[in-house]
């Protein structure tokens, strides 16, 4: 009996510290992914803006937010934010549009290299950058209310009565559910609609879609929507789960470059299966796994150290080692994507 | 007007700026930008050699300059002699195992067949030589980590002067370089720039976790100068004279005891004037001797050959020229250029804190400098890097004045004026930006393009 107690712990413990934290991290990681893929498929460059393009969404949708909160509205159990959402949004896609007619199209239209456009990227990256830190500050806001948990640890515990608690934030679940709804919406949309078939054709031979009359204008703009939606969702997720900061933005644009490398950068799939392996490596390679050993091995093996393979420092590294392995070893992903 | 004409006037116009901010606000404001422009430039022109002669897209500058700074500590300090005789034994059979397993890695990698078999060598190989690695080194850190952690926790460096750390701080540079390059060059351009990235992250990354090298995040302060110090120049007789001879007419108008007074403050002042002046002479040393090799190189078949290489690779592997080495040749020496820069700030700094080694600031401003000052120009780039530095530090006032004079009218307490001029200084990331976008679109190549000469 005492042994399957001991079992349940442990895997109560992997739930707890790796799994949960992994797929929500992970969700938000796919999502802002799934933007950078789009606009690599679509426009051919690698845009570096995009964790701007993320702060920027989340700022506009944290301004709401509290212009909300100060009028008395709110959502009960679930953040406000949810409810500021549609308005970020609304706002995101108004800078990327614009960024797109001033910046982007001028290079489009003289189809200068992809290495012209990272470089533009760089540019916007820096003014979005300026504004966010301009309107909001460089500081860390919360804007998180209602419910903190779904599943407390102390109810946890009572409930089973193992020693070990399980707990899971609002934001977490939050994250997991909004993510699957978004991933199968774009999926039914980039399948089905007559939009969505007209993207894949660009994406996939440019000369073949426009000789069978696609827009491109058409597509270029409803890609900019599609990343908008995107980029705002996943950063304010981001933003609820953790906190929001300007410069943490920033450096999630390599994690996010990294998932959608590894998955096969232009293929959707790849993007949602690369957040999902950058987000689990950086947490399982940095937990400490001695609690776990103890559950599961007769005392007199029981470990001395804490059995962590990498100080947690190390947990944005993780992220770039595989990215450079994988750039190395296999740059076309693990679904196989473009290579550009 | 001739491209000559144009650096002539350029440069007299970051000159006339100085002496305005010189007049205006003070010399010593003046002297601190002129001597990090100086450092800028550098930088500028070794991210030149590789995006504008070769058309490498080198992402982590931030990587380079921090090896240069970390090289600063580990040749000025001290060495902290009860660290090394606390671990000197397991250090050296950490780094015997280590090097087995690169070895080690590498033989099998030559010598298996690809396929399923040499990747499970590989894996066994490297899983097994780091765990060695790991159990030798575990205890020697932390026996170096527990000597005083408070004051130094680490093992010091050569105690050597520091400004050899420009030397060495570029030699590894190099080395490191030369890994990344090995593996990562054969990547299209933009992959090479994420890689590049990501590289830089993971450089800052060790230097901030390996405390028994580097002091991580305690910072180490307090290195020593190449240039003396002013509280020593403040009592020297020589130094006093030369203050009392250059401002003698001021002084021989007072009375004695306003003469005193006057010739203290003048000491003060212009002993900190002078040791900007002694960095601003060693760094514009630096510069000349780079910016000089770098002209004489850029003029000379081998920079004929990387031009031809960066406008069409293939032709010029058909021509015979390796394009892979010499890719990796420039990528080298571009990067021992930045880890000068890099030591040299650490050494103006006079500390070394990873923390602020931030990609905006070290990757992406230098980039804005040299596409800004024309990519493929030697002068484009020092003139990019004294003209950004410049724009990026003189914006701040200047933006927080604008921002005051252009809402005068809103309450002096207001809510939003407050914020708008607290946050003014955060405009000049916008600022870049817009400058950048702005040459990129209606001047691409930048503000002295390269020149082609005509044969």
């Amino acid at each position: 009996m005492e042994a399957l107690t001991d079992l349940v712990s442990a895997l109560v413990l992997i739930l707890n510290f790796i799994v949960v934290p992994g797929l929500s991290y992970g969700s938000q990681l796919a999502l802002g992914a799934l933007g950078i893929t789009l606009v690599f498929g679509i426009l051919r460059f690698a845009n570096f803006a995009h964790g701007d393009t993320m702060a920027f969404g989340t700022m506009t949708t944290i301004l709401v937010t509290w212009w909300l909160q100060a009028q008395g509205i709110s959502l009960g159990p679930l953040p406000t934010a949810l409810l500021a959402l549609p308005v970020g949004i609304l706002f995101t896609v108004l800078l990327l549009v614009i960024t797109d007619k001033t910046v982007y199209r001028y290079y489009r239209h003289h189809k200068a290299v992809p290495v012209t456009f990272m470089i533009a990227s760089m540019g916007v990256m820096f003014m979005t950058n300026g504004i966010v830190r301009f309107v909001i500050g460089p500081n860390d806001q919360r804007f998180l209310d209602g419910e903190r948990f779904i599943v407390r640890a102390r109810d946890f515990k009572a409930m089973t009565g193992l020693d070990e608690g399980l707990s899971i934030k609002v934001s977490q679940g939050l994250t997991i559910v909004i993510a699957i709804i978004l991933v199968a919406l774009l999926f039914w949309f980039l399948q089905k609609t007559r939009t969505g078939k007209a993207m894949r054709a660009y994406s996939d031979n440019e000369d073949l879609a426009l000789l069978s009359g696609v827009d491109p204008d058409r597509v270029v703009l409803v890609t900019w929507i599609i990343t908008a939606i995107l980029a705002t969702i996943a950063g304010t997720l981001y933003g609820l789960d953790k906190s929001f900061k300007p410069f943490t933005y920033l450096q999630l644009l390599l994690p996010m470059f990294a998932a959608a490398i590894v998955g096969g950068i232009g293929n959707p799939i790849g993007a949602i299966l690369g957040g999902y392996v950058i987000a689990f490596s950086e947490v399982m390679v940095t937990y400490a796994y001695k609690k776990v050993f103890i559950y599961l091995l007769p005392q007199s093996l029981e470990p001395e150290g804490l059995m962590q393979l990498l100080s947690t420092d190390y947990k944005f590294a993780v992220s770039f080692v595989i990215l450079v392995l994988v750039l190395l070893v296999r740059p076309t992903g693990i679904l196989r994507g473009k290579v550009l | 007007m001739t491209n000559t004409r144009k650096t002539q006037l350029a440069f007299a116009t970051i000159a006339g700026l100085l002496l305005i901010i010189g007049f205006a606000q003070s010399w010593n404001v003046s002297l601190g930008i002129l001597n990090l422009c100086l450092i800028s430039a550098v930088m500028a022109l070794g991210v030149n050699m590789q995006w504008g002669y070769a058309g490498l897209l080198n992402v982590g500058v931030m990587g380079f300059a921090a090896l240069g700074g970390v090289s600063a500590v580990l040749v000025s300090q001290a060495p902290v002699v009860e660290a090394w005789n606390a671990s000197w034994g397991r250090m050296l059979i950490a780094a015997i195992c280590f090097a087995g397993t690169v070895a080690g890695a590498i033989f099998t990698y030559r010598k298996l067949a690809p396929g399923r078999n040499r990747n499970l060598a590989l894996t066994l190989v490297i899983v097994v030589g780091l765990a060695l690695t790991r159990i030798f080194l575990d205890p020697a850190i932390s026996s170096i980590e527990a000597i005083e952690p408070a004051k130094t926790g680490f093992l010091g460096g050569m105690g050597l002067p520091i400004i050899l750390s420009w030397i060495f701080g570029g030699v590894v540079a190099a080395g490191i370089a030369w890994c990344i390059g090995k593996v990562a060059l054969g990547l299209r351009a933009d992959y090479l720039a994420i890689a590049t990235l990501g590289i830089s992250e993971i450089i800052i990354a060790v230097l901030k976790n390996e405390d028994w090298l580097t002091r991580g995040v305690k910072n180490v302060t307090g290195l020593s100068r190449p240039v003396p110090y002013e509280i020593d120049l403040q009592t020297s007789p020589w130094f006093i004279d030369l203050i009392r001879w250059w401002h003698g007419s001021t002084l021989d108008r007072l009375t004695d005891d306003a003469q005193q007074q006057a010739l203290k403050q003048f000491v003060i002042d212009g002993s900190s004037i002078f040791v900007k002046l002694c960095y601003t002479g060693l760094f514009a040393t630096v510069l000349v001797i780079v910016l000089w090799l770098s002209v004489r190189a850029l003029n000379s078949p081998w920079g004929r050959m990387m031009r031809a290489i960066r406008d069409n690779e293939i032709a010029a592997g058909a021509m015979g020229k390796d394009v892979t080495r010499r890719h990796l040749e420039i990528f080298i020496i571009g990067s021992a250029v930045i880890g000068v820069a890099g030591a040299m700030l650490t050494t103006l700094d006079g500390q070394f804190t990873p923390t602020s080694y931030q990609p905006l600031r070290f990757t992406f401003l230098i980039w804005v400098m040299v596409i800004v000052g024309g990519s493929g120009n030697n002068m484009g780039s020092v003139l990019g890097g004294f003209l950004i530095w410049l724009v990026w530090i003189e914006a701040e006032p200047v933006g927080v004045w604008l921002m005051q004079v252009g809402t005068g009218w809103l309450d002096e307490s207001s809510a939003l004026r407050m914020h708008l001029i607290e946050n003014a200084q955060h405009m000049r990331l916008f600022f870049m930006g817009l400058v950048l976008l702005l040459v990129l679109r209606f001047s691409p190549g930048g503000i002295l393009p390269e020149v082609v000469r005509k044969r």
